[in-house]
C-alpha cells in the first residue's frame, strides 16, 4: 500500500536510513554519510544517546581480550585505529592511560599466560607480563594484594558522549538529516525501496540499517517481521568517586576477565574522576536502569579491595547502564542483501570502542552488494565540545557568562548553545551528557535553580513549573 | 587601596562576611571576598522564611534580609566583595587560581579563610535503589528554585529526614502552594530539636518515624517512594517528588583536590584551635569546619576566626609547632574539631572542642592517651546536636600527643 503523502515525514528518497541514535547508529550516519550516500538517522527518543550509549565505562579497548578472530576483535582494532587517526581533527580527547589486567590471586596469575597469547594473537603485540615490583612502583596506591598483570599500553580513556555527538555532527554538517522523537512502527519493501512507517510519518529509501541497540530485535520483529536473535539487557552499576580519587590511579585496572563479563574495572574518566563498575545482572526491562544499595555497596567494597584509599574518598555519582547482549557474545551482524536490510545487534560492552569499525564493516558490506557513490571530497570536520579534565575548557575564557554549574565548571554560553541546534538537549539527561552540568559532586544542589531557568521551554519534561500564588 | 590583598575568604555567607566586617573593624586593609555566585550572602538569601539574625542584628529576619544586611554592613565598612568569581585552585602560600566572567586571574593574598560552608548530601552518596527520575532535590535546590525563581519542581513531595533544615523545607513548600505527602525519619525521634516534632502535624505533613527510605520510583518522574518500617513490612507512598534533606558535608572540593589536610570525619579542612589548616596561609571558618550550625553561630566563629587572622597577620598568633592530635576513636562518635591543638596557643583561639554523635548516646566519654585515661566526663547525646568540651581539657596533657575519644554505653 502506498502511503498517504501527507504523512511522509520527508520526500526525499534516502539512500540509507539509520535507526537508532546510540553510538553505533552515529557512527554508522556519519560513516556512510562521507561515503556519499543521502543518510537519515531516526531516534525514538528526543535525544540522542538516550539507550545503552548513555552509560558505559568510557574506554577506548584495543580487543587484547576479544575472541580470536571475531568481528568484534575486527570492529575494535578497526574502530580504535580510526579514533586515533580523527581525534585531534575533530578535537576528542584522548587519554593514553595504558591498563593492566590485575591477577589477584595464584588461579588469575596462572591464567595471565594464555591471556598475553590471545591479546598477542589479536595483534596487541605491545602487551607485556609485569611483575608486582613493576606494578607497586607504577601504580603505588593499587592494595598489595596485586601479586602480577599484563601490561595493555594501547588501552585509552575517551569520552563516551562528546565522540558520538561528534560523528552525528559530522554526518549533519555534511548533508545527513536526524529524526528525533521518532519511533519506527512498521514498513514494507517492495521494488528496491522501503517505506518505513514511523511515529511521524514514512520515509523512503534504498537500504535500512537496524542500529536500534535496546530495541534491536523488536525493530526486525515490527518490520521484517522476524528476529535472529533475543536481547535480554545485562546491567551495569558504576560508582564515580571524587576528582580528588584521580590522583591515586594512572592506568586502567582491569581483572582479568571471565567468559560472561569483562568484570569490574577501576579508572580515571576524562572528566577527571574516578570510575569503578560495572556490575552485571541479567533483567528484562529495557528502559530501566536501576542502581540499588547493595549492588552499591558492592562496588564500594570492590574499589577497596582494589585501591585501599577509597574509603575516605566521597562519591560523586553512582548510575547504571543497559548492555544489549544476546544469546551470544560475537556481535549480531546480519546482512540481508534479499530486502536491503542489515541488522547491527548484541553490541554489547564494546560499541565505544569499535562503533567506527562496525560503520566500516557495515559500510563494506552495503558496498558489496553493488551500492555505488562517491566519497565527499572534501567534508567538513566539526568541533567537538571541549570536557575533558586537562584540556582548554570554556570557563577559562571570558565572555562565557557566569559559571552556572560550579562542580563541573560549565559556563552559562555552553549550556544556552547546547539548548539550540538540530542535536539541541531536550532532557536534563541530554544535557548533561553535551555540558557536564549537575554532574558534580553537589549534583545540581548549587545550581538547579538556575537550571530550571534556562532551560525553561526547552524540555518535554521541564525541571520546574511556575508557582501560582493565591 | 594597595595592590596587597591581606586577606581573601571564600565564599560569602555569614561567616565569611562576618569575618570580613571584623577584619576591617580590626584594621586590616584589603579585605576581599570571592563569591561564585551572582550575588552575595550565602545560603540564606534562599531561606525565605525567619528567624535569621537574632544573634548578630538582636532583630527577627528572613533569610533573604539577613543576609542584604550583612552584605551591605561588610561594603559599608570597606569589604571588597567580588561576585561571580570562582576560585577554581587554591595553591601552596594562598596563592589562587580564580575564574570570571573575563576569564582566568591570580591573586596572592597574605591569608585565605575558607568560608565555603556546607551542602546536603546528594542521592547519589546515600546509595539510594532505583531509577534516576528528575525531582530528587536536595531542601536547597528546592529553595533556590522556589525562593530565587519562582518555579517548583513538584507538586506533592516526600521528605526524608527531620533535621532543622527537614522543617525549612516545610516552610518553603508551604510558601510555594506544595504539599508534602509524607516526611520519613529511620530513627524513633525527630532529630531536630524538640518541640519542632509537632511542627509537621500542626502543618498536616503526617510523620513516619522508625521509617526507611528502600527505594524511589519512576523511571523519567518520581511516581512514588518504597519505604520500610521496623517491622520490615514495606509499602509505597505515591508522590510526585522526594526531597533529600540534612546529612550535610562540607563543600571543600578546593581543599581536597588541592593540598590541604582534610579530615575524614568532618569531611572539611584539618584545623587547629585558631581554624588554621595544615598550610599556615590558610584558615577555615563557619560550616566548613564540621556540618552543621545556624547561621548565628557561623557567623560568630567567622568573627572569632576574624581577630586570629587579623593576629597572624601582626604577628602575634603562636606559629605551628607541637601539637596534640585528637581523633575520633569510636563508632559513635562522629567527629571532632579542631582536630589538632597547638600547645604554645595557651589558652588563645576557639574554646570549645565540638563533638556530634551518630546515635543516641548515653554514657561516658573518656579520652585516652594510648593505654592511659587522661579524663571521662559524662555524656547524653543525639545525632545532629552540638556537643562541647573545653579546650583545657585536652591540652592538660602538656605535651604532643595523640588523644583519642572513646565511648562507654551506660
Amino acid at each position: 500500500m502506498m502511503p498517504d503523502r501527507k504523512s511522509s515525514l520527508s520526500s526525499t528518497l534516502f539512500d540509507v536510513v539509520v535507526i537508532g541514535a546510540g553510538v553505533v547508529g552515529c557512527a554508522m550516519a556519519r560513516r556512510f554519510t562521507l561515503e556519499g550516500a543521502r543518510v537519515a538517522l531516526v531516534e525514538k527518543a528526543c535525544d540522542i544517546l538516550d539507550g545503552a550509549s548513555k552509560a558505559n565505562s568510557a574506554i577506548l579497548h584495543t580487543g587484547f581480550d576479544a575472541p580470536v578472530g571475531s568481528i568484534e576483535l575486527d570492529c575494535i582494532r578497526k574502530g580504535a585505529e580510526e579514533y586515533r587517526q580523527i581525534h585531534q581533527d575533530m578535537r576528542l580527547p584522548l587519554d593514553a592511560a595504558g591498563a593492566y589486567v590485575v591477577a589477584w590471586n595464584d588461579v588469575e596469575v596462572a591464567r595471565l599466560d594464555t591471556l598475553l597469547e590471545q591479546a598477542h594473537r589479536n595483534g596487541i603485540s605491545n602487551a607485556t607480563l609485569v611483575g608486582q615490583t613493576v606494578l607497586r612502583d607504577n601504580e603505588p596506591h593499587l592494595s598489595d594484594r596485586a601479586l602480577a598483570a599484563i601490561s595493555v599500553p594501547g588501552e585509552a580513556l575517551i569520552d563516551p558522549w562528546s565522540a558520538p555527538y561528534a560523528y552525528l555532527k559530522q554526518a549533519l554538517q555534511n548533508g545527513a538529516e536526524v529524526f528525533l522523537k521518532c519511533e519506527v512502527t512498521g514498513g514494507g519493501f517492495a521494488g528496491g525501496e522501503w517505506q518505513l512507517e514511523t511515529s511521524r510519518g514514512v520515509l523512503n529509501c534504498r537500504q535500512v540499517i537496524n542500529c536500534a541497540g535496546l530495541y534491536g530485535d523488536y525493530v526486525d520483529q515490527a518490520v521484517l517481521g522476524l528476529s535472529d536473535f533475543l536481547i535480554t539487557p545485562r546491567k551495569g552499576q558504576f560508582l564515580i568517586f571524587d576528582k580528588a580519587a584521580a590522583s591515586l590511579l594512572q592506568a586502567i585496572i582491569l581483572p582479568v576477565p571471565t567468559a560472561r563479563t569483562k568484570g569490574v574495572v577501576v579508572c580515571r574518566t576524562i572528566f577527571g574522576n574516578l570510575l569503578v563498575g560495572p556490575t552485571a545482572d541479567e533483567q528484562q526491562s529495557r528502559d530501566e536502569a536501576s542502581t540499588d544499595t547493595a549492588s552499591l555497596e558492592g562496588l564500594m567494597q570492590a574499589a577497596i579491595r582494589i585501591i585501599p584509599t577509597l574509603a575516605d574518598m566521597p562519591i560523586t555519582a553512582t548510575y547504571a547502564g543497559l548492555r544489549p547482549a544476546t544469546e551470544q557474545k560475537e556481535y549480531r551482524i546480519i546482512p540481508r542483501p534479499d530486502s536491503n536490510w542489515i541488522t547491527v545487534g548484541g553490541i554489547r560492552s564494546t560499541g565505544l570502542s569499535a562503533a567506527l569499525g562496525i560503520a566500516q564493516h557495515v559500510f563494506a558490506q552495503y558496498r558489496d552488494w553493488g551500492a555505488a557513490h562517491e566519497p565527499l571530497p572534501d567534508p567538513r570536520v566539526p568541533q567537538a565540545n571541549i570536557l575533558a579534565e586537562q584540556s582548554a575548557r570554556a570557563w577559562r575564557e571570558g565572555g562565557q557568562g557566569d559559571m552556572i554549574c560550579h562542580c563541573e565548571l560549565v559556563r552559562e554560553a555552553e549550556i544556552r548553545q547546547a539548548l539550540t541546534g538540530p542535536l539541541a538537549a531536550r532532557s536534563l539527561a541530554g544535557l548533561k551528557r553535551q555540558t557536564r552540568v549537575t554532574m558534580g559532586r553537589c549534583q545540581g544542589f548549587y545550581c538547579s535553580a538556575r537550571l530550571t531557568e534556562l532551560t525553561d521551554g526547552h524540555f518535554d519534561i521541564p525541571l520546574a513549573k511556575d508557582i501560582k500564588h493565591d | 587601596m594597595t595592590d596587597q590583598i591581606d586577606v581573601a575568604i571564600i565564599g560569602s555567607g555569614p561567616s565569611s562576611l562576618s569575618a570580613a566586617i571584623e577584619l576591617k573593624a580590626l584594621g586590616i586593609a584589603r579585605v576581599v571576598v570571592l563569591e561564585r555566585d551572582p550575588e552575595a550572602g550565602g545560603i540564606p538569601r534562599h531561606c525565605g522564611h525567619p528567624p535569621f539574625g537574632i544573634r548578630e542584628f538582636k532583630r527577627v529576619l528572613t533569610g533573604p534580609q539577613y543576609a542584604r544586611k550583612l552584605v551591605a554592613t561588610a561594603r559599608l565598612v570597606g569589604v571588597e566583595i567580588r561576585t561571580s568569581t570562582t576560585v577554581v585552585e587554591a595553591r601552596p602560600d594562598g596563592k589562587l587560581l580564580l575564574a570570571t566572567k573575563d576569564g582566568v586571574a591570580e591573586i596572592a593574598p597574605r591569608r585565605v579563610i575558607y568560608a565555603t560552608g556546607v551542602r546536603e548530601t546528594p542521592r547519589s552518596c546515600r546509595f539510594i535503589t532505583g531509577p534516576r527520575p528528575l525531582g530528587v532535590v536536595n531542601t536547597g535546590a528546592l529553595q533556590s528554585t522556589v525562593y530565587l525563581q519562582d518555579r517548583t519542581p513538584f507538586e506533592r513531595p516526600v521528605i526524608i529526614g527531620t533535621e532543622l533544615v527537614s522543617f525549612s523545607a516545610i516552610m518553603t513548600c508551604r510558601h510555594a502552594g506544595i504539599k508534602p505527602v509524607a516526611m520519613i525519619e529511620a530513627n524513633e525521634g525527630v532529630t531536630a530539636r524538640w518541640p519542632t516534632g509537632l511542627f509537621p502535624r500542626i502543618v498536616g505533613v503526617p510523620l513516619h518515624l522508625g521509617t526507611r527510605l528502600s527505594a524511589i520510583l519512576g523511571n523519567r518522574s518520581v511516581t512514588g517512594v518504597e519505604v520500610v518500617d521496623r517491622a520490615g513490612n514495606h509499602r509505597v507512598i505515591n508522590c510526585d517528588g522526594v526531597i533529600l534533606s540534612g546529612q550535610f558535608t562540607p563543600e571543600v572540593a578546593l581543599a581536597r583536590c588541592g593540598h590541604l589536610a582534610v579530615d575524614a570525619a568532618t569531611k572539611g579542612p584539618v584545623v587547629d584551635q585558631y581554624g588554621r589548616c595544615s598550610d599556615p596561609c590558610y584558615f577555615a571558618t563557619g560550616n566548613v569546619l564540621r556540618p552543621v550550625e545556624t547561621a548565628g553561630w557561623s557567623w560568630n566563629e567567622g568573627r572569632q576566626t576574624a581577630r586570629w587572622v587579623a593576629a597572624d597577620l601582626a604577628g602575634d598568633l603562636a606559629p605551628v609547632g607541637a601539637e596534640i592530635e585528637v581523633v575520633a576513636a569510636d563508632p559513635v562518635i562522629r567527629y571532632v574539631v579542631p582536630q589538632r591543638l597547638s600547645l604554645a596557643a595557651g589558652s588563645a583561639g576557639m574554646k570549645h572542642l565540638q563533638l556530634r554523635v551518630t546515635r543516641r548516646a548515653k554514657g561516658t566519654l573518656v579520652a585516652m592517651c594510648g593505654d592511659q585515661t587522661l579524663w571521662k566526663m559524662p555524656l547524653n547525646a543525639r545525632p545532629e546536636r552540638r556537643i562541647l568540651v573545653p579546650v583545657g581539657k585536652f591540652t592538660a596533657a602538656g605535651k604532643p600527643v595523640k588523644i583519642e575519644l572513646k565511648f562507654i554505653a551506660e
